[in-house]
Parts: C-alpha cells; structure tokens; sequence
C-alpha cells in the first residue's frame, strides 16, 4: 500500500513537472499557432542556468530565480529574432525551422559548456527525505510538488483573472479579433513566448538536480509535452493541467506495476524486456485513442 | 654526398628485409562516441589513446600510425556504418574503441568478414564471447558479466541475503545483470530493465525495490545515468538501510559529478588508478600532466592497452600485416606490459584477468578519487569461453 | 512563339545530368578505387526512396505525416525478422515487407485521417512511437539492442545482393520506377483529385469527391514505397533496430523532402543527396556540424521555400531572361 502511494506522489510529481513544460508549449501553440520544437531546448536552457548561476552564487534558490530570468530572456530573443518570422507559416515549416534551433541549441551548448554536462547539487535541507504518513519520501520532489501547484495556481490566476490573461484567453480562440482591438499583439507574443520560455526553464532547472544536466536532455521530454499539449486540447491550460497528470500517472504506475502483470503470462526474460516499452507505448496509446474519440483533445480551446 | 645517400638508403633497405611486404604507416581506425551526453567518455578514450601514441613516438615497430576516429553518436547503425567506412574507404589495418555492446554487435560483421582485426576497448557482449567469436575479434577490456561476477561474489563474502536488481535495458545491461546473479548466492527477489538510454528518473524502480524488502540494491548504470541513480538513491532515503552495490556506475568521470554520494558505494573493476605497476605510474602521471583537470578512467586504460596489443603485433611481425594468421599469433601472447599488471587471452581472445574492489575515499588534494580496497578474484575468465568454437 | 515550355531548362539539365551520373557511379567507384562512395550512395538511393514515397503525401497530399520513418522499421524487420526464422528468399521477404506497411498504412490512415493539422502530424507520430515501442520490446529480436542480418536476401542464381554494385542497381531501378509511378498518378486523375485536396478540401468535397477515400489510397501507396525502402535499408545495413523508426529519423525525412523541393517529382532526391552528403561532409569538417546545419534549416525554411528544386527553376529564369528570344 506505501508503494501504492508513493508510485502515485511520484506520477503527481512527474504529472506536475510535465505541466510546466506543456503549458508554455499550449499557449505559443494556441495564441500564435505555432510548433515549437525548441522548446525543449529552453528546458535545457534552464537547467544549464541553474547549475551555472547556483554555482556563482553559492545559492540554490537564487541561481534557480536567475536561470528562470535568464531563460525568459533567451525566450524574447529567439521569440524578436527567429519565431516572429514563423508565424503565418504552415506548420510544416515550424517543424524544420525549430528542428534546426534544436540543432544550434545542441550544439552551441556543446561549445560553451561542453559535452560532460553539470551538476546540480541540491542543498543539505532538500536532499534528506522526509517521512509523510509515516514513510520516508524525498523531501526535493515534494518541494517540486508544492512549487509546481503554486505556479499553476498562478498561471491560472495570470491567465483567468488578469488583463493580459483575458488577451491571452482572447488570442487563443481567436486570433485576429485581438488584433483588431488595437492590441499591441507583436508585444503580446513576445510576453507569451518569453513566459512559456521561463516556465520551460523552471521545469527544467527543477529536474536537474534528479536528473543531471546534459545535452539533448529536452527532446525526450519535448515530444511528452507534445502528447500533452495535444490530448488536451491546443491552447487549453486546463486541458494541459489535466492531460499532463494523466501521463504522469500512467508512466509512472505503467512502469512500476506493468512488469508483475506480464510475468504472470510470460517468462522473466520477455517480460522485462517488453515491460519498458510496452509502458513508454501507453502514452502513445492514450493520445491516439482520445484523438480517435475526441479529434481536437479533450478540452479544445473555443470551451475552455 | 648524393651517392653516399642513397648507399645509405640501400643499406636501410637491405636491413629491413621484409621491406617489400611493409607498409608506409599502420592505419587505425577508433570508432567510439564524440558526440551527445556520453561523448566525455569517448574524449577519454581518445586521450589515452593518444597518450599511448605519445609514448611511442606515434611509431609502432618504426613504421609511422595514423589513426582515424568516428563518432558513433552510441548508435548502432551509425557505428556500423562509420566502422564499413573505416574499411573501405580509409582501408585501416585495426579497428579499436567501441564503448557500447549494442554498437559493437552491429559492426562485427564487415570486420570480420574484411578479415581486419578489430580490438574492443570496452564493449564485451556475451556472444562474441560465445558463439559468435571471431579469430579477428581481440577485447582489451573484459566480458560484460565478468565485472558484475565479481561484486557477487563480494556480495557473497559480505554475507549479503538478498539484493533487487536494477538496469539498462540493451545488451550490456542485460549481461550485467545476468553477471551479477550467476555468482550470488543469496535470493534476487526483484529485477527491472528500465528504458536506455532515454529512462533517467528512476524513482519508480527505487520504490519497488524498497518495497521488495531487498536487503540489498545492485546497478549498472554507466555515463550520466550513473550519476542520476546515485542522485536519487540518496534522496529516496534508501542509503542508511538498504546498501548499493554497482558495476560501471562510478568512475572518474561520474564521480565529480556524483560527489558525496558515491562515498561508501562499492564498485567492481579490472582497473583502478592506484595499481601499482610502473607503467600504470606513468600513464596516470602523464594523463594527468597532459590533459590538466582530467583523471583517466578504466575505458582509457583499456583504449591505452589496445594501443599497446596492436603495436606488440606490429613488432613481432615486423610491420607485414598482410600475413593474418601471424597478426593472430602475436596478438594471443598479449606481449605488453598492461595497465592492470598484465593479463593472458583465453581460447574466445577476452583476457583473463584480476577484478578489484574500489572505494570512493578523499585524496591528498581533497579531491574524491577511486581507491584499490581489495583484490576479489584472480585469473578470472567469462563463462562463455566454452561457448566459442575456437580453440 | 506558340506557349510550348522549352525541355531544355537549366532545372531539366540539372535533373537529368544527376540521374546519369546516378546510373553510372559504380563506374566511377570502380575506376577511382572508392568503395565507399559506392556504400554512400547506396543508402543515399535507398533514402530518396523513402524520400520520394513521403513527398507523394506530403507534398502533393498536403498530408504532413511525421511518423513516415515507421515504414522503414516495418520493411526492414519483415526482412529481419524472417530472415532470423531461416527465411531468406526474396520473393517471401519483400511482398511480406510491402503487405505489413500496405496494412500498417491502411489501419493507421483510416484512423489519423479523421484528424488535420496539427493533430494529424501528432497522431502519426504517436503510431510510429508505438510501433517504435513494440519492437523495442521484442526480445527473441533483438529489443532495442536491434538484430543483425546475417544473410541478403535471396532471389535467383544470377541475382547476388551481397554485391555492391548489383545491390546499387537493384536500389537504383526500384527508385527510378518510384518516381515513374508518382510521376504517372500525379499526372492522372487521382492525382489531379489529390493535389486538389492539398489546396482546397472543402471544395473538393463539395464537387463530390470522397476525398477521404482519395487521402487513405495515397497514404498507402507511400507506405508501402517507403516499407519496400525499408527492406533495402535493411539489406544494406545488414541490420534493424528500432531506432530507424525513430521520431528524428521521420524529421530527417521531411527535411529531405523540404530540403529537395515539396511537391516536386525529383525534388526528394535531391533533398536526399543534399542532407546525406552534406553530412558526410560536414562531419569530416568539424565535430561541431550541426551548428552549421541547424541555422541552415532554418534559412532554407525562411527564405528559399521551393528547396533546391525551387533554387534551380528560379536560377533558370534569370539564366534564360537575359538571352534574347
């Protein structure tokens, strides 16, 4: 039962992290119907901050503030100086301009902070477990937990209660109506990009001490962001939200329970071989299926 | 003074007999990983490799080298079409490198069937040491089990119970884990593959093992996955009650990466910095002196015994390389001093070797750095050698 | 002058000086000692195949699949696979490949071909991933680590794939005959009703055409172009794994087709042996290639739309405007 519970604070964690990462991608996807594959390079991006600033500052949680300002800043750039040419394209040319950032990003990684990756170390606090319910849990990715409903909590407050979330909201069902109102949409976008930007980052830098820091860390994750962003429907931050908890739960638990059913059909051998995949394909499984069901994700943007 | 030049050169001529036969350089070709995450360890082969070079004058039996490296980006079709590359078109001698067992089973192939020798520096997946052994197939590293055999039977003499199993899902993984529990004596009550090598948060995994009441956890994660294993093992809160034991986890290269959690954390090698044999003195002085910052790790100590097993056979043939079957004799005596002070070739080309036991201690700079505890086993050779139709 | 387009066009010469000097590189090889330009080029045909395959959907069906790379998986185990089982022959292997894409395709059309846009670029990839998946999973076949192929296939006595310059012109004529059939069913009827649907499927539709049914026999075909690709793929590596069906690999795809020039008949090859060699080159220049070809992409994206097909008509005009006529 304390397995039970701890796979399911580890897919909410998971679910949470992946949140942040989808919801920029949603909103650049539903405001100014964009495919960004990069996004996961600014994942990256935020990652590499943090280790580099914490390690200058000797801080976590101020070099953790930096990198989300300095992936926002990153964001604006490639938003004013590649991204604003995208726009009004088809999405097949989104898909090859950002297939090649992801490439520069790589690489120009590779050159500044080369190819070993870094570290992030935690700091003492974060790194004992703590006992919740009586069992021992990491008490970092319960810190990832509380951060991560604290920023939702926030975006959907930004997006639901604000001017510029009403823009957002807005440009996301229909586009050229807020043009028409005299908006500064150019200064819109670039704001949108830079936000979804810094969430990336933050998702990013929050991982990193789990996972270390390393190149090409992004595209794993990008295409779950992807699924995401999808079976929630373009442009729908509540559809993320939900969809996002959906394949976190299902990795996780996918991967956790997965291999004792198979065993009890097939040999060891097979069933730890086909477990893995047949848990990574389950996603797949789900997007497909709510996209047969449902063609433009559970929450499509015009019903938010 | 023209005359007497070329008096000079007949004399040179004339002294190396089997002139005609002999090439302009020997030809190496590397194929390993330089690119993406796990490009550090390709960097540290290709040093040693170098420095190997370095300390014999870039010449091996006086006959300039030229060595060629290759990216394989850890792909098996790209390594296999690097290493065809290497054959036809740059028509290398050797074939050295190959960190990844999956890369080196897709490219045997059109080595073996060119009939070029190629030398393993790491990568020793447990069919070509069985049936899918080859005259033209050397490995200077180990077979993959024969690591994790050894922390078994350290776990044995530990007097451990019980241990959950947990690893990479592709062939060495799959070997390592096999490895660990032929020479356990006690009960593998749980073991997960996890998805290679794109799987790096593995606290599902962790938790299953907890829950398994394991009293014991062994991994092998090489690279970076290493170092995130070690991150969350200690933040699950598992390290005061259930010990890790590993296998290729920590070395050199994860560990100032891994830092404090490494400390405690057994591992099993053929190779540890500290061995006390004059020429592993040197190499890891001059290592350390030519690339400032870097520590060697146990792949380039391998990658500098390749070096060193291609160059006793250009000796000893005296630079005729087109004669196989005298390339193949000299190869089988392994005449070098190696690293690890020294191994035989069984009858499948493996060596076989002593496995160590490393700790993770603090050095006389502060610095954390892999220490020689204890010699586990002696004179090992893999359980597949029967397999291999040679003899 | 009567309204008659001039053969002889800068883009014509161009097409035609490469698809001699397509049929006559083994010559070439042979002659200057260059075995591998030989193995380069072979996997080169074999890609602008699947190039061309993918170009039937996506530049005249306006059908942006990105999970196209499946159908080299899929051709390339069918050959694996039996060849693994001790069946080598040819004649089983090959219909076997072009039946398990044919079927693949038509299931996976039938349902992503409900979806548009975005969506269906999703769905196709979330096909392929799990195909990817499966057999990753497969451990009798070698799961990730993928199988090597120890035998060619085999046909008949004269026929010896093992050779590399027979192998090359076995890859050459299937790619010469592909791009003939996509050159015959653009030209016809279904291919008029296809590229018609690419600009306006409403309309379309509204006419009377079941465009779905029209959608569902293209995307087919190309599946099953691309799985034949797949089994040459597989017999000039010597070797499957799942990784040929990876999602990077379907980018490597499109951009090939990009690259070329969309929704042109010879466009993909160019695009293929554009992006190969390229590589080839580059990574011999630096290890830091894909700096280069990253902004590249993106340039080609911005500014040079029509791909080198494009280039070249563009070129052409300048080149006959400036002659007298």
């Amino acid at each position: 039962m304390t397995l039970f519970i701890e796979q399911c604070l580890n897919g909410l964690q998971f679910g949470l992290l992946l949140f942040m990462l989808a919801a920029g991608l949603t909103l650049v996807f539903g405001i100014m119907d964009l495919v960004n594959l990069a996004h996961g390079s600014l994942y990256m991006l935020g990652a590499y901050f943090a280790a580099t600033f914490s390690a200058l500052t000797g801080s976590f949680v101020l070099g953790a503030i930096l990198a989300m300002l300095a992936t926002l800043l990153v964001g604006m750039v490639v938003e004013v100086v590649a991204m604003r040419r995208l726009y009004g394209r088809d999405h097949l040319d989104h898909v090859l301009g950002t297939f090649g950032l992801i490439l520069f990003f790589n690489e120009s990684v590779r050159l500044i902070w080369g190819p070993a990756g870094l570290a992030l170390p935690l700091p003492g606090w974060l790194q004992q477990p703590i006992s919740i319910l009586g069992f021992q849990y990491s008490a970092y990715k319960f810190s990832i937990i509380v951060v991560s409903l604290i920023v939702a909590g926030g975006l959907y407050a930004l997006v639901m209660r604000t001017r510029i979330g009403m823009l957002i909201r807005a440009g996301a069902s229909n586009r050229e109506m807020v043009g028409a109102l005299g908006v500064n949409i150019k200064l819109l976008y670039t704001l949108v990009f830079g936000l979804g930007a810094a969430l990336a980052g933050l998702a990013g830098l929050m991982q990193a001490p789990i996972l270390t820091v390393q190149i090409g860390m992004g595209e794993n994750i990008l295409i779950l962001a992807f699924v995401i962003t999808v079976i929630g429907g373009i442009g729908s931050i509540r559809g993320a939200l939900v969809a996002a908890l959906l394949v976190g739960f299902i990795d996780t638990l996918g991967r956790s329970y997965l291999p004792d059913m198979l065993r009890e059909v097939l040999s060891p051998a097979a069933a730890s071989t086909l477990a893995p995949a047949l848990s990574s394909m389950l996603i797949y499984l789900l997007m497909a299926i709510v996209l047969i069901v449902k063609p433009e994700g559970l929450f499509s943007a015009g019903q938010r | 003074m023209r005359n007497a030049l070329m008096a000079a050169g007949a004399v040179v001529l004339l002294a190396a007999q089997p002139a005609l036969a002999q090439q302009k350089s020997i030809k190496i070709g590397f194929v390993s990983t330089f690119s993406g995450p796990t490009a550090v360890i390709g960097n540290d082969m290709r040093n040693s490799f170098e420095l190997a070079l370095d300390h014999m004058g870039r010449k091996m039996g006086g006959i300039p080298v030229e060595v060629i490296y290759e990216d394989d980006a850890q792909k098996p079709d790209v390594g296999k079409q690097k290493t065809e590359k290497l054959i036809e078109s740059d028509k290398v001698d050797f074939v050295t490198g190959y960190i990844w067992s999956n890369v080196l089973l897709a490219s045997i192939k059109p080595v073996v069937d060119s009939k070029t020798f190629l030398i393993s520096a790491n990568a020793g997946p447990s069919q070509i040491a069985g049936e899918l052994c080859s005259p033209y197939f050397f490995s200077t590293s180990w077979q993959n089990d024969q690591t994790p055999q050894a922390m078994g039977l350290y776990m044995n003499q530990k007097g451990v119970k019980s241990v959950f199993l947990i690893g990479p899902n592709y062939a060495a993984g799959k070997d390592m884990l096999a490895g660990v529990a032929s020479t356990f004596k006690g009960k593998v009550v749980g073991q997960e593959l996890t998805t290679w090598p794109s799987q790096l948060d593995f606290s599902a995994e962790l938790a299953k093992a907890k829950a398994s009441g394991a009293e014991s956890i062994f991994v092998f994660y090489p690279g970076a996955a290493g170092v995130q294993f070690l991150n969350q093992y200690a933040a699950s809160g598992l390290k005061g009650s259930v010990p890790l034991y590993t296998a290729f986890t920590i070395d050199e290269l994860s560990l100032p990466l891994q830092k404090d959690n490494a400390i405690g954390v057994p591992g099993a090698q053929e190779w540890v910095n500290d061995l006390p044999n004059e020429q592993n003195k040197k190499f890891v002085a001059d290592y350390r002196k030519k690339y400032t910052g870097l520590r060697p790790t146990y792949y380039g100590a391998q990658a500098y015994d390749a070096a060193q097993l291609i160059n006793s056979a250009v000796v000893a043939t005296k630079g005729n390389l087109s004669d196989k079957a005298a390339v193949q004799k000299a190869m089988e005596k392994a005449d070098f001093k190696s690293l690890r002070g020294g191994f035989k070739f069984g009858n499948n080309h493996f060596p076989i070797q002593n496995f160590y036991l490393q700790d993770v201690v603090k050095d006389a700079d502060g610095q954390l750095s892999l220490k020689t505890v204890a010699t586990i086993v002696k004179d090992d050779q893999d359980r597949f050698h029967d397999k291999c139709p040679m003899k | 002058m009567p309204p008659k387009t001039s053969l002889l066009t800068l883009r014509n010469i161009v097409v035609a000086l490469l698809l001699i000097a397509l049929a006559l590189l083994p010559v070439y090889a042979q002659l200057a000692g260059d075995r591998f330009a030989l193995t380069l080029f072979t996997r080169i045909v074999i890609m602008a195949l699947a190039a061309v395959s993918l170009n039937l959907i996506l530049g005249f069906g306006g059908m942006m699949s990105f999970g196209h790379a499946v159908y080299l998986g899929i051709g390339g185990y069918a050959v694996g696979m039996l060849a693994k089982e001790g069946v080598y022959s040819g004649f089983v292997q090959w219909p076997v490949a072009i039946l398990a894409s044919a079927l693949f395709a038509l299931v996976i059309g039938a349902l992503s071909l409900r979806t548009r846009g975005v969506y269906f670029i999703m769905i196709t990839l979330a096909f392929a991933q799990m195909a990817y998946y499966i057999f990753a999973g497969i451990a009798r076949y070698g799961g990730d680590d993928g199988l090597t192929i120890y035998k060619r296939s085999q046909f008949i006595e004269a026929l010896n794939l093992s050779d590399k310059v027979q192998f090359y012109y076995v890859c050459l004529v299937i790619l010469f005959a592909a791009i003939y059939l996509v050159y015959r069913l653009i030209n016809s009827r279904f291919g008029m009703v296809l590229q018609g649907v690419r600009s306006n499927e409403v309309r379309m539709r509204a006419i009377g055409f079941a465009t779905y049914r029209y959608k569902l026999t293209a995307f087919v075909i190309a599946g099953v172009l691309c799985g034949l690709s797949g089994a040459l793929l597989a017999n000039q590596a010597d070797f499957v794994s799942p990784s040929v069906m990876y999602w990077t690999r379907s980018g490597d795809l499109i951009i090939m087709v990009v690259l070329g020039g969309m929704g042109t008949v010879i466009g993909p090859v160019m695009g293929a042996i554009a992006l190969l060699v390229l590589e080839e080159v580059l990574s011999g220049f630096t290890e830091y290639w894909q700096i280069i070809l990253g902004p590249l992409l993106l340039l080609v994206v911005l500014f040079a739309r029509g791909g080198i097909d494009g280039l070249l008509a563009t070129l052409g005009e300048r080149f006959t405007l400036r002659r007298p006529s």
